[in-house]
């Protein structure tokens, strides 16, 4: 019995069951339960915002697909663009204008990852690409923050009134409802001179019952903590860069408001406000822009931590996580050629070892 | 508004000029190339180019009177070499590549008339007159130089054969199409 | 291994796919009957191929020696059954390619008739070069499928006073299950090929690499090394490329090996179990290498087990013993992470074949590659410490130099990088391309010098001719002129060139 079997496929000739589509569906499995609170605390508005973000990031990479005469479809099965878009929704404020969410997630897929050649090829963080571009350019809306208002609770918006807020904008009669996020108020009330003590911040640990306005994954700390948590659990990322990150951000946090607590905010509260948490588990850790060894990783991580800390205190604007990671991305290859993992037989400069016999 | 304008443009202009003077006076002259052009090129002599020798080809091509497609023998993967490194944009889809080739003896056709060997760059044929003639397959640089005198046409290019020694996997297709 | 042990001991790096040993593993070893024909390829280990040194129409008996070997890293090649040589031709090799390769066919005659040898009477009393001259003599060459000649590696060991010698009983692939066997069924042998190869290289201590995912064969292997303190039987966490040597050595002695240095530069040799069953056999019985234990497994085989079968039995003729449930999608020599892809059945067994996988389509399924997603599963699952994403994705815009940059000759091509990638990604193949095409351009670089040298040589050869013509013309010149100012008459000129022919 003779029979051929082809053309030579190359070992090996077995392999596992992981795809980059049941990566991405983890880390929304991750992130859901987080972002199912943060519809719940800030009503169908939030809800539409989320679906108009992911929608439009997934729009924008079909259509760069087929500006390159590829199919789509098997492209936007991986899961990649609505992750993209998911990641860029709980960063944005729940009750924005739907065309922010427009804007945001047709620049995140467009020019920040299928612009660089697809997946794997990008150099920045696309949704956080997004959420700059956004922030830079439409400042107004995208600082205008929301108190919580549960979805069935009085005075909330049904599902109707809440599509009119998204198309239409926040009417008068919300008015009330407008605030900042905890870091915005503590660095305004700071530029006006009035220190920490007396602008009477809420205890930072109630953050996660969603006391203080922010976006969808901001109040929901602890929520995005467990998720992270459960990815390093799974393996879908390692405890490096999350760990590094809240170390850059606690590290000076608790130094300098042991110097000087009427002027610099406490470590508990920099870290359950604002992306902190969001930031270190679900967006510097992005495969594609982050560094690829382990020091190397706690070395970015760190980095963003302290950048954030940096332009938190110093710089104009109240919340610093986005410029930190994209700042760090632009560092990742420099970092990856200068902090390789030790190859077996050679040093850690890539020298031969000596023998001993 | 004036002021601005003419300072602007003076700046431009006096900085532009030294740019100028500097590219002219203090030009670096480019000569080592020549050098390395040579060692790309096969160094059989065989004269296919038209130049006397693969040292006169190298020059031309540094003084960028030849072609970078000239060597026949070096195929498309000199042609690539040398536009890489004079810099040049050249459409190889023309060149054909038909792979490194040797030549090859039709013993039953050969009249000993010794020809060839008179010709060939690297002795690469062995035999004596009226005796039939034989190429050393390692010896071959695939000139083509001898196929042109053979007066039976008894020699012919044939492709390297592969053997199992030398067959290399080949670069599995990109996901990107 | 208590579960605090493992978490504790397994190593970080590699990878531990789904074994598929069991039930092939634990079917008792079954005898191949003889058969009709067999083809002994000639190149079947590392180094230089073997020479013929029958004739077609010779009878030959089993074990006799048929082809010589050739330079000092080569191996002699020997009849596995007895019977009539009846050519010495092409057959395909086992490679991806599928091009051929030289085998002697020997007809059988179905008597299986040893040729008669005088075995060494008393091994530890001989000097220790005995032992490898006779092994070399044997064709013994390493089992576990480097193929590398055996003597030449003691003669390397005892130069290099190497004091321990690893006996390499990992068998990390996948579905094989040829070593299990070994040590399973003779376990005396391959101690007693080890104490042999310990005395021959000037060893002191024997350490036995066993995965602990085979119970019954360290518990036999124990039982045979009792009375022999030296021989230390240590189980290793079962994790692929745990049989790899690199890796066993650094598991079982802590010592790393340098990139650029052999194991026996720090101090040990790593010999597979089956070598030492087969120096054994060599040195104690006088049998050289002419027969192994191969295992025949995967989804696609009816009766999935190990067969102990001659070399250079067909492959077709052992999936038609074993039966085939099913046409294989696949056939593979060796295990899955590394073993090679056959295009067709009618191959001869080797020395290095040490399975045979006949994949059904379910196990043959590989889903098509995506774009690297630069997650670093790679990085994290390479036991060298290497970083494939990066040496793949030069390779693939085809910066080969900055492939080798990144070590990229250290790799082992275990396949653990592959195997991890949620991409699927064949980075493996785009290793082994990247360093045969390296290769090649290093075989150019020598043509191309070669050629130089070649062109020069010509050109001295008709400069040297073309002035010993003009130096032979001036003389024949100035003789004339000389003869004509002495003579008077032109005759005696005549008698002088008439006298110079003659």
């Amino acid at each position: 019995m003779s029979q051929t079997y082809g053309n030579p496929v190359a070992a090996p000739h077995t392999t596992t069951t992981n795809s980059p589509a049941r990566i991405m569906s983890l880390v929304m499995l991750a992130l859901a339960p987080a972002t199912l609170y943060g519809f719940w605390l800030y009503g169908w508005p939030a809800v539409y915002l989320w679906l108009i973000t992911v929608g439009a990031a997934m729009l924008g990479e079909a259509f760069s697909l087929r500006l390159q005469n590829r199919p789509a479809r098997p492209v936007l099965l991986d899961g990649s663009a609505a992750l993209t878009g998911w990641l860029l929704a709980v960063s944005l404020p729940p009750w924005a204008p739907w065309w922010i969410g427009v804007f945001a997630g047709l620049f995140a897929t467009m020019l920040g990852k299928q612009a660089f050649g697809g997946l794997g090829q990008n150099l920045f963080n696309p949704a956080m690409v997004a959420r700059v571009a956004v922030l830079i350019s439409f400042p107004v809306q995208m600082t205008a923050w929301v108190a919580p208002l549960p979805m069935f609770s009085l005075g909330a918006p049904g599902p109707l009134e809440g599509l009119l807020i998204m198309l239409r904008g926040v009417p008068p009669a919300f008015d009330a409802v407008t605030s900042a996020t905890m870091l915005g108020y503590a660095k305004t009330e700071l530029s006006r001179g009035i220190d920490l003590f007396e602008s009477g911040l809420h205890a930072p640990a109630l953050s996660f019952i969603g006391n203080r306005p922010g976006s969808l994954g901001e109040t929901a700390a602890w929520l995005i903590a467990a998720g992270g948590v459960a990815m390093i659990g799974l393996r879908l990322i390692t405890w490096h860069i999350p760990l590094a990150m809240l170390a850059g951000i606690a590290i000076p946090a608790a130094i300098l408001h042991a110097v000087d607590p009427a002027r610099y905010l406490d470590m508990g509260t920099h870290l359950l406000s604002g992306g902190a948490l969001l930031g270190a588990f679900f967006i510097a850790t992005d495969y594609v822009t982050s560094p690829n060894a382990p020091r190397g990783q706690l070395i970015f991580g760190f980095g963003c931590g302290v950048f954030t800390y940096i332009i938190r205190t110093w710089a104009g604007y109240p919340e610093g996580v986005a410029f930190a990671v994209l700042l760090m991305n632009s560092m990742t290859p420099i970092i990856d050629t200068y902090f390789k993992p030790r190859i077996y037989g050679r040093d850690r400069k890539g020298k031969p070892l000596q023998t001993t016999n | 508004m004036l002021m601005s304008v003419g300072s602007l443009a003076a700046m431009g202009l006096t900085l532009g000029s030294v740019l100028g003077i500097a590219s002219r006076y203090l030009a670096v002259e480019e000569n080592p190339i020549e050098a390395e052009l040579q060692a790309m090129l096969p160094g059989s002599q065989c004269g296919q180019c038209g130049y006397v020798g693969c040292a006169q080809a190298a020059v031309a091509l540094a003084k960028g009177e030849a072609p970078v497609t000239l060597c026949p023998p070096g195929g498309k993967a000199t042609a690539e070499a040398l536009a890489a490194k004079l810099g040049v944009k050249v459409d190889l889809s023309q060149v054909s590549d038909s792979g490194p080739q040797i030549a090859d003896v039709t013993e039953e056709i050969c009249i000993g008339c010794c020809r060839c060997m008179k010709v060939c760059p690297t002795d690469a044929i062995i035999g004596a007159a009226k005796q039939i003639h034989n190429v050393i397959r390692e010896a071959c640089t695939g000139c083509s130089s001898c196929i042109d005198v053979c007066p039976t046409e008894a020699l012919g290019m044939v492709p390297i054969p592969v053997t199992l020694q030398h067959w290399t996997w080949p670069k599995p297709a990109s996901a990107h199409h | 291994m208590g579960f605090l042990d493992r978490f504790l001991n397994t190593p970080s790096w590699g990878v531990h796919p789904e074994d598929h040993k069991r039930p092939a593993a634990d079917v008792p070893l079954r005898l191949f009957p003889s058969p009709g024909r067999v083809f002994m390829p000639l190149h079947q280990h590392v180094g230089g191929a073997a020479r013929p040194i029958v004739l077609v129409g010779q009878k030959v008996l089993k074990g006799q020696l048929i082809a010589e070997a050739q330079g000092n890293i080569s191996a002699p090649i020997h009849a596995p059954v007895s019977g009539t040589v009846s050519a010495v031709g092409d057959v395909t090799a086992p490679h991806p390619s599928g091009l051929p390769f030289k085998a002697i066919t020997i007809d059988s005659d179905g008597a299986d008739r040893w040729l008669e040898a005088e075995p060494l009477a008393d091994p530890f009393a001989a000097a220790p070069e005995e032992i490898a001259r006779r092994a070399a003599l044997a064709g013994v060459v390493g089992l576990g499928g480097a193929t590398f000649p055996s003597a030449v590696k003691f003669a390397l060991g005892k130069r290099l006073k190497v004091s321990t010698l690893i006996v390499n009983g990992g068998e990390c692939e996948p579905y094989l299950s040829s070593d299990d066997r070994v040590m399973r069924d003779f376990p005396d042998m391959v101690v007693d090929g080890a104490r042999l190869i310990m005395h021959s290289i000037g060893a002191s201590e024997a350490l036995v690499g066993i995965e602990d995912n085979k119970p019954e064969a360290i518990a036999a292997m124990r039982q045979a090394a009792v009375p022999y303190p030296e021989v230390k039987i240590r189980p290793v966490p079962a994790r692929y490329p745990m049989g790899s040597d690199k890796q066993l050595i650094q598991t079982l002695t802590g010592k790393e090996v340098p990139s650029d240095a052999r194991a026996a530069e720090v101090g040990v040799l790593v010999h597979n179990v089956s070598t030492c069953a087969a120096v054994h056999k060599a040195i104690r019985l006088a049998q050289p290498l002419v027969e192994r234990i191969v295992t025949l497994n995967g989804g696609a085989i009816a009766t999935p087990g190990n067969v102990y079968a001659p070399l250079g039995t067909m492959i077709s003729e052992l999936l038609a013993f074993v039966g085939l449930k099913e046409a294989p999608s696949r056939l593979i020599l060796g295990g899955p992470m590394m073993g090679t892809p056959l295009l067709h059945d009618r191959i001869p067994i080797v020395k290095g074949a040490s399975g045979i996988l006949a994949f059904n389509a379910a196990e043959a399924f590989v889903p098509d590659a995506g774009p690297c997603i630069r997650c670093g599963s790679c990085t994290k699952a390479c036991p060298m410490g290497l970083l494939p994403l990066e040496m793949a994705a030069r390779i693939r815009v085809g910066d080969l130099e900055g492939a080798e940059a990144y070590a990229l000759g250290d790799c082992i091509s275990c396949g653990c990088c592959a195997y991890v990638c949620p991409s699927h990604i064949p980075l493996v193949q785009y290793f082994s391309h990247a360093k045969g095409e390296l290769t090649a351009a290093e075989r150019t670089k020598l043509r191309t010098d070669a050629t130089k040298r070649l062109a020069e040589a010509k050109s001295a050869r008709i400069e040297r001719e073309n002035r010993e013509k003009a130096e032979a013309a001036a003389k024949r010149k100035a003789e004339r002129e000389a003869a004509k100012a002495t003579a008077a008459p032109p005759s005696p000129v005549v008698e002088k060139t008439e006298g110079a022919s003659a």
